[in-house]
């Protein structure tokens, strides 16, 4: 078999598993992911002190280990003190708490990042703290965070392919899989790493539109 | 002397009405003390400018009538009663003393993200409930008031200084407040567009509003004050009308005379 050949009988096994469980997965952790990250930032700007320590011990623990050793204490692990997930529900909560811990850095500098003006201004004009929040400082903010959180998405949609390590068949599964059989790693492993970057590709020009759109107030010369 | 202020006595009802009262206003920063028992009354509907060297405390004392900065001690009366400042105030009457004025900033801080519309509606739609349609026909009076009417939709970032400054003033204006802030509202701007500003600042004393202006601007003063407050590290110096700050011979004011005007 030719490596024509071999990608075009694997393509459509290739894509099912990217539609099916890659992009999906993506997409419903880094729902959740954003809200985490944003829960853990205004923790860590608004709560009191103490409470303080409850999101930085989040940050510190997920940022600090790595997310294949966290997938396989969530999915191997928390069986032994009784806790049974699913593989697809334990792929889930483990990349969105991992992404949450890394975006909510980002989402943090682009609060801080808003000069104190704008708070002034919002005090001065009497508006309630939920008013602050939603209309001055969450717009202002969100163009800002908005290039390293689509890194951090980026980042995410690459992390998917960690979760071979507990039994998900996601693109990254079906293409060791074919390469094992078809003894074509070469092939194979080009072929779903062309698949991610048509994926990821696809999230940079969403960015490219995004910043464009929140960007519409800033003189562009 | 007839330049120092006036002891605090007790207001007749309509007296009180009439004024915006402070008194023993003090605040710190540490250990410098940027405000100390400042007694001032502000007539309503007259324009009080605020002079003094830089760092004598005019931000300072703009800020406390607003809120922005907590005094540590005093009582501020906008003629329904005293309220007791310092110590901890609960949201509620910090929101209440605050709806009395609205500030308009050296650097404008405008919302960059809303239109000019948007920067004056915001408030009228989000803090005082009124409806969209009714905010936005008001807002565009504002800003026809302030020579904007056609920048309605023009975000701060393609307007002038000058301009985004008479966005900022017809923000503050459709606050409505009973009274106006304004620190140094010219002062981030070049000569010509400063003219601007202080051409609406100049229409808006001819109406029955109750302004205070912090400013270096001899000229303005002398032009629209009814009412001049020298203040010098935290104290009040001279507290009269306009004629006594410019006819004293104190030295103090003498050289301030001199030194603002060569600066121009
Ligand atoms: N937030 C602050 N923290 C510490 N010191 C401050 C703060 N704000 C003002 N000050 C100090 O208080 C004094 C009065 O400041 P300010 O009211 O800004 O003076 P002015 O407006 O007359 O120039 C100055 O010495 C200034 O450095
Ligand atoms: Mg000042």
């Amino acid at each position: 078999m030719n490596t024509l050949q071999l990608w075009w009988q694997s393509l459509p096994d290739l894509l099912m598993a990217a539609v099916e469980v890659t992009v999906p997965l993506s997409l419903i952790s880094f729902a959740i992911a954003m809200v985490l990250a944003v829960i853990t930032a205004l923790g860590r700007l608004y709560l009191p002190g103490p409470l303080k320590v409850i999101p930085w011990l989040y940050v510190w623990i997920f940022r600090g280990t790595p997310m294949v050793v966290q997938l396989f204490i969530v999915f191997f692990g928390l069986p032994n003190i009784g806790i049974v997930l699913p593989a697809m529900t334990a792929a889930v909560v483990t990349l969105a708490l991992n992404t949450g811990a890394y975006a909510s850095e980002a989402v943090r500098a682009s609060i801080l990042s808003i000069p104190r003006g704008q708070f002034e201004a919002a005090q001065t004009l009497n508006l309630s703290r939920r008013t602050t929040f939603s209309k001055v400082v969450a717009p202002q903010a969100f163009r800002i965070a908005l290039p390293p959180l689509m890194n951090d998405f980026i980042d995410l949609v690459k992390g998917t392919s960690l979760v071979f390590a507990i039994t998900i068949t996601d693109l990254f599964q079906v293409g060791r899989q074919v390469a094992a059989s078809t003894y074509q790693p070469m092939a194979m492993y080009a072929l779903v790493a062309l698949i991610y970057l048509v994926i990821v590709s696809l999230l940079s020009l969403l960015q490219l539109v995004l910043e464009k759109k929140v960007s519409a107030h800033v003189r562009s010369s | 002397m007839s330049a120092a202020a006036e002891p605090a006595g007790t207001p007749t009802p309509a007296e009180a009405a009439e004024t915006l009262r402070l008194r023993g206003i003090r605040k710190t920063f540490g250990s410098l003390t940027a405000l100390d028992e400042v007694d001032l009354d502000i007539p309503r509907r007259g324009t009080t400018v605020l002079l003094g060297p830089s760092g004598s405390g005019k931000s300072t004392l703009l800020r406390c009538i607003n809120l922005l900065e907590e005094p540590d001690a005093g009582e501020i009366d906008f003629g329904d009663g005293p309220t007791r400042l310092g110590g901890r105030l609960g949201a509620r009457t910090v929101r209440s003393i605050r709806a009395r004025s609205t500030m308009v900033f050296q650097q404008f801080n405008l919302f960059p993200h809303l239109t000019a519309l948007g920067n004056v509606t915001l408030a009228p739609i989000h803090t005082k409930g009124v409806a969209k349609e009714k905010a936005e026909v008001r807002g565009r009076e504002l800003l026809e008031k302030v020579g904007l009417g056609s920048k309605a939709d023009a975000y701060p970032d393609r307007l002038s200084g000058g301009q985004q400054q008479r966005v900022a003033i017809a923000r503050a204006l459709a606050m409505e407040p009973d009274v106006l802030l304004f620190d140094e509202p010219t002062s981030a701007l070049d000569p010509e567009l400063a003219a601007e500003v202080v051409a609406v600042l100049a229409d808006l004393a001819r109406e029955d509003r109750t302004l205070v202006v912090v400013t270096h601007s001899l000229a303005f003063a002398q032009r629209v004050a009814d009412k001049v407050v020298f203040l010098e590290e935290g104290r009040i110096l001279l507290d009269g009308p306009p004629a006594d700050f410019f006819e004293s011979e104190d030295a103090r004011l003498r050289r301030f005379r001199e030194m603002v005007s060569s600066a121009v």
